[in-house]
């Protein structure tokens, strides 16, 4: 079986305009020191380490380092005042005319940042931090660096895992073979190691979060290992007693029914629930709870019956 | 035991650009677990992602050695309620459609 899951990380966006200033909340005419407060602010309220699994925090805290390596740079703070939105371009103008200028000579970068023009899906101050294509020019290049972390949701029904199986999952165009074990609960998540982005410079790679979201199609209700399930059972049987057949998860099961069983009885039939994560052959219980249903209609017989019944009482 | 487990300190630090002191007070505040393999100081390769972890708080948030202990802490614990959460959920879908 294979399926293709998606990866929650950043993508082109983190390439679209941001406004620098409003995104660390201060405004044009903010000293260095108000940027640098501001960032450490922002900083400590949206770091991803801080805010796991939270997507919009990751990219609040990803452009919020963009903004900082730009305005804490008096360079780069210059060129986007000037250029604004354009300021990338304005950057490669000027380094062309230098470059023209300077023919002779070998041009020698002065910093390590890029700028995002430059097909980089993240700047090199992130990618410092969780890994991806380090380009930094003055932080090191030999610097290796775990890669990241990857998440991915998994969905599956509740048929699926009720038996281990094994997935042929596709991440970003690499197929990961996957067994899932029977028993897995829906939200759980399992991590894969080293299968998240590839390390850098020789760093070990991230690892795969994958969540499992299991969509429950069944007329059972689960809690963990444990199945529930509603049954009707009509009035004589549950006034004189009998056996009923009723569908188990993965079968069929005989009943026997108590007689004056009362409406909404609950019955435990021990190992019939759901397989144990990651223990073999243990199953939960599965409860059936009896919903008593009355005859809609009467003969007039079976009127005459139940009035002659009523007087007994 | 497998020497290619570990990683040796001195290698971190020039890894990660920190000094000694900052892996020694880790260990004293038990953030991290130091082994001596062949003389040679060393972590084990599977907490390499949570070492990293607490180098990115100290970096990026300047926390410092109580801070992080306090962060990862609060972490645990919010790990721990999110799984509880999450098999609250669980539970209450057996009551939902009734």
């Amino acid at each position: 079986m294979s399926k293709d899951i998606k990866i929650r990380r950043f993508q082109t966006e983190a390439m679209a305009f941001i406004d620098y200033y409003k995104i660390l909340g201060v405004d044009k005419s903010a000293t260095e020191g108000e940027i640098k407060k501001a960032y450490r602010k922002l900083a400590r309220k949206y770091h991803p380490d801080l805010n796991p699994n939270d997507r919009e925090a990751e990219l609040k805290f990803k452009q919020l380092n963009e903004a900082n390596e730009v305005l804490s740079n008096p360079e780069f703070r210059k060129k986007y005042d000037k250029y604004g939105e354009h300021w990338k371009d304005g950057e490669a103008y000027e380094k062309a005319r230098q470059q023209q200028q300077q023919s002779q000579r070998q041009y020698q970068r002065t910093s390590g940042f890029e700028g995002f023009g430059d097909g980089a899906e993240y700047s090199d101050f992130f990618e410092s931090m969780f890994g991806g294509n380090f380009s930094g020019g003055n932080r090191g290049r030999h610097v290796k660096f775990r890669g990241q972390d990857f998440n991915a949701q998994l969905h599956l029904n509740l048929k699926d895992v009720y038996t281990t199986q094994k997935h042929v999952l596709t991440v970003n165009g690499k197929n990961i073979r996957l067994a899932i074990p029977a028993g897995v609960t829906n939200g759980q998540i399992i991590k894969i190691k080293g299968k998240g982005g590839k390390g850098v410079n020789g760093g070990p790679n991230g690892d795969l979060y994958i969540e499992f979201i299991i969509e429950n199609n069944t007329a059972f209700k689960r809690d963990a290992a444990n199945l529930y399930k509603t049954v009707d059972l009509d009035l004589y049987t549950a006034v004189l007693g009998g056996e009923i057949t009723i569908e188990t998860f993965n079968g069929k099961a005989k009943l026997k029914v108590k007689p004056h069983t009362q409406n909404g009885t609950q019955v435990k039939l021990r190992g019939q629930g759901f397989p144990k994560y990651k223990k073999e052959n243990e199953y939960g219980d599965l409860y059936i709870t009896y919903n008593v249903k009355l005859p809609n209609k009467l003969s007039s017989k079976e009127k005459t019956l139940f009035e002659e019944l009523a007087k007994l009482q | 035991m497998k020497t290619t487990q570990y990683i040796a300190l001195p290698e971190l630090c020039t890894h990660y650009r920190m000094e000694m002191s900052f892996f020694n007070g880790l260990r004293d505040y038990g953030l991290i677990e130091i082994i001596s393999v062949e003389k040679t100081h060393c972590i084990h390769k599977d907490y390499i992602a949570d070492l990293e972890k607490m180098i990115r708080l100290h970096k990026d948030l300047k926390l410092n050695f109580e801070g992080i202990d306090t962060v990862l802490n609060l972490l645990n614990k919010i790990d721990l309620l999110q799984k509880e959460l999450n098999s609250t959920k669980n539970r209450l879908q057996r009551f939902e459609d009734l």
